[in-house]
């Protein structure tokens, strides 16, 4: 079916009046089956309506409107004040937060997720443009405005993870347009540390029959590109993976900062030439384009295009 | 960013950690003062950015005032990595029995902060866990609760230190874990970290970075060290084009033009979004072009930023055209972006149509967007054109002007080298 959400999650958005989060809101109720956000929260704004949806001062207060557990978040809420939104909304018992706010100290990110992990709820993000089920849901700003997001993405049996917002439509349009719909598409952020990399979505796309494959967006900088060589080479994963890597040219830019702020390139066990074998070695297949993906991986999940 | 060693020295002692007795001179003179104040033999350190400072002839050691007077001289005349350095760090040279590795970085796959340890310092931490596994211990701690020494006492007992030794390293490996949090590092490490003849421990040299992102809240530690607010401490200066494209980006809060580097190239990139830029920029050199910079669009600038932003790009000697693209904008306006690096060509005195090689950004508001590239001519590709199809065609375009096709004119036969108004369609 889908991993994470579904026609019935519900969710809140936190930071409801800002711009961002207007617009995102109004483009998630309008996507597929319709989201049910049952409530904003920003402080000192109770009372107000975001398109229809009730606006409250604290989540506790959005929780006892709803009368029964939320689901999830999505949060907006400017940097400085991220980490409280989000521990407000974990210690009110929700279980998936989607953080779209980029610039997050990462102090401040391994807090949320030390608490994540105490309470039994995910955080995807930060820095990320969410979760989409196609024709379904939308959880963020994830392929924009409702017929935008559908020319973009289609159902279907690829599992799509990248740590970049725009390239996870880049590449869900180009499957959809070889005729590879996408199960769910996951924004996991560009961040240092985030909430889930893509090793951790691995058992969630497995758990899900309607994915047969997955396809990865990634660049150079950080570990978790080994991470899920090691995932894969540990877990004999029925799900072939391919992925794709920007950012090669920084082999030879040592010491320069580009992309996501995770995109640092010290030493050699982190250049893009090294991941790509890790991730040859482990049978991940390593596209060159874009264009190259849909054939790649309908060949490795044994269908015709 | 970074830190000067004396300025790392600084927050360590800050942090209560021990340290030599030390002063930092901008001048020969100064640093004669210092020593004379400090006495006994010296260290002179050149304060630079850059490593490699003892292989360089960035580190000399003096005995006397005058000797600490003529080695600050030198060294302070003596670039390193490109970097001439800030000042020297006059230096209490210590008697050493032995040294130690402290530091504590963040390991982005458990998502915390680890400290790591080693009873062989002095030497770079990475050879010694690779060559000497056995003698580097490390251990992992809470964001969330607070520090405690024992956590310190565990980890540096179990590489077999007993006695004062660990006695005295405790509280030192413990207030080394805390500032990391308290001040947003990224990387803290004191190496080495010296046990002296008369069994006192202290931080030899420091090495501190913080975190871009936490320097809003770190104010008041970077104005206690003196560190401007305008100094982004960098691998390399930025240049001028670099800091006219910062300027760009921060005049204006609505959206983003990032990350602007420059390249030397004849090709202008007005690129986006993140991932979409390393994409491109990957896509354009494998094609043999030549990007004359690199940078990142994104969210939702207006036209009077993505203009400025373009004009600078195309005013930067050597371009001869821009590309302009993207990946699938979802809460970029494509619209705005296309009257934006137009609105630049026409104040610039070009012809959109010439200055404009490609512009592939398909997505929010495309259709309104694709409306205005028409009417001024310009080459656009949708979503049915791949990036590096796009960046493919740009290199051709700017590589066939540089093969001597002529400048369009009226006649017949070079009109139909022009590309089409329309190009909405796959190639």
């Amino acid at each position: 079916m889908s991993i994470l959400i579904d026609a019935q999650t519900t969710f809140i958005v936190q930071g409801i009046t800002g711009r961002e989060a207007v617009n995102l809101t109004r483009e998630c109720l309008e996507y597929g089956q319709g989201a049910r956000i049952v409530a904003g929260v920003t402080p000192g704004r109770r009372g107000r309506e975001v398109h229809g949806v009730p606006v409250f001062d604290c989540v506790a207060q959005a929780v006892e409107h709803h009368g029964a557990p939320i689901d999830g978040s999505v949060v907006t809420v400017p940097p400085a004040f991220t980490k409280d939104a989000v521990l407000e909304a974990l210690y009110n018992g929700i279980k998936l937060v989607v953080i779209v706010t980029e610039r997050i100290p990462r102090r401040d990110v391994a807090e949320m997720v030390e608490v994540a992990d105490q309470l039994g709820a995910r955080i995807i993000g930060p820095n990320c443009l969410g979760i989409i089920v196609p024709d379904v849901i939308k959880m963020g700003g994830i392929g924009g405005p409702a017929r935008d997001a559908a020319k973009s993405y289609t159902p279907g049996p690829i599992g799509v993870i990248s740590r970049s917002g725009g390239m996870t439509t880049e590449m869900s349009s180009t499957l959809t347009a070889a005729g590879l719909g996408q199960s769910t598409a996951v924004s996991i952020g560009g961040d240092a540390i985030i909430g889930s990399t893509y090793a951790e979505l691995m058992p969630l796309f497995e758990a899900d029959e309607q994915t047969r494959g997955i396809v990865i967006y990634t660049e150079p900088g950080g570990r978790m590109e080994a991470e899920l060589a090691r995932y894969v080479t540990e877990n004999a994963s029925r799900l072939p993976i391919v992925a794709f890597m920007a950012g090669r040219f920084m082999d030879e830019m040592p010491g320069m900062s580009f992309g996501h702020a995770g995109t640092i390139v010290e030493g050699k066990a982190d250049t893009a030439a090294e991941k790509i074998a890790r991730l040859t070695e482990a049978g991940i297949t390593v596209a060159e384009e874009i264009s190259q993906i849909p054939a790649l991986i309908a060949e490795r999940i044994g269908a015709s295009l | 960013m970074r830190f000067y060693e004396y300025e790392s020295r600084a927050i360590v002692a800050r942090a209560g950690i021990p340290v030599t007795e030390h002063g930092f001179a901008t001048t020969s003179q100064r640093a004669r003062e210092i020593a004379q104040e400090i006495g006994g033999p010296l260290v002179i350190k050149s304060q630079v950015l850059t490593g490699g400072r003892m292989k360089a002839g960035g580190v000399q050691f003096a005995d006397t005032p005058e000797e600490a007077q003529a080695k600050a001289e030198q060294v302070l005349a003596l670039e390193i990595g490109g970097h001439r350095p800030r000042g020297v760090l006059v230096d209490s040279r210590a008697q050493v029995a032995h040294e130690y590795y402290a530091g504590v970085v963040w390991d982005g796959i458990a998502k915390r902060p680890v400290m790591l340890f080693s009873d062989m310092g002095g030497i770079d931490i990475e050879e010694v866990a690779e060559s000497h596994p056995e003698h580097v211990v490390r251990a992992h701690f809470s964001t969330r609760t607070p520090f405690d020494d024992w956590q310190a006492r565990q980890l540096i007992a179990s590489l077999g230190i007993s006695g004062g030794a660990l006695t005295r390293l405790t509280p030192i490996l413990a207030r080394l874990a805390r500032l990391f949090l308290d001040y947003d590092m990224t990387l803290a490490e004191i190496n080495p970290l010296g046990e002296l003849t008369d069994g006192r421990f202290v931080a030899l040299d420091a090495h501190m970075e913080m975190e871009n992102e936490a320097r809003p809240r770190q104010r008041a530690l970077l104005a206690e060290l003196g560190v401007g607010e305008e100094e982004t401490r960098q691998a390399r200066e930025a240049t001028e084009f670099e800091l006219a494209g910062e300027r760009v980006d921060t005049s204006d809060h609505r959206g983003v033009a990032g990350n602007v580097t420059e390249f030397d190239g004849n090709l202008g990139l007005v690129i986006g979004a993140g991932g979409g830029s390393l994409t491109l920029f990957d896509a354009v050199r494998a094609h043999g072009g030549q990007p004359a910079n690199y940078c990142e669009i994104g969210g939702n600038p207006s036209v009077k930023k993505t203009c400025e932003l373009a004009k600078l790009v195309l005013s930067k000697p050597g371009v001869e055209r821009i590309a302009v693209m993207m990946s699938i904008v979802s809460n970029t306006r494509v619209d705005i972006v296309a009257r934006g690096v137009i609105k630049a060509c026409l104040e610039l005195g070009f012809d959109p149509a010439q200055k404009i090689a490609i512009f592939r950004i398909p997505g929010a508001w495309e259709e309104e967007g694709f409306k205005i590239l028409r009417r001024y001519g310009v080459e656009y590709a949708d979503r049915s054109v791949s990036l590096h199809e796009a960046a493919r065609r740009a290199v051709q375009k700017i590589q066939g002007a540089a093969d001597g096709h002529s400048a369009p004119t009226h006649d017949a036969a070079s009109a139909a080298d022009q590309a089409p108004a329309t190009t909405a369609s796959a190639g």
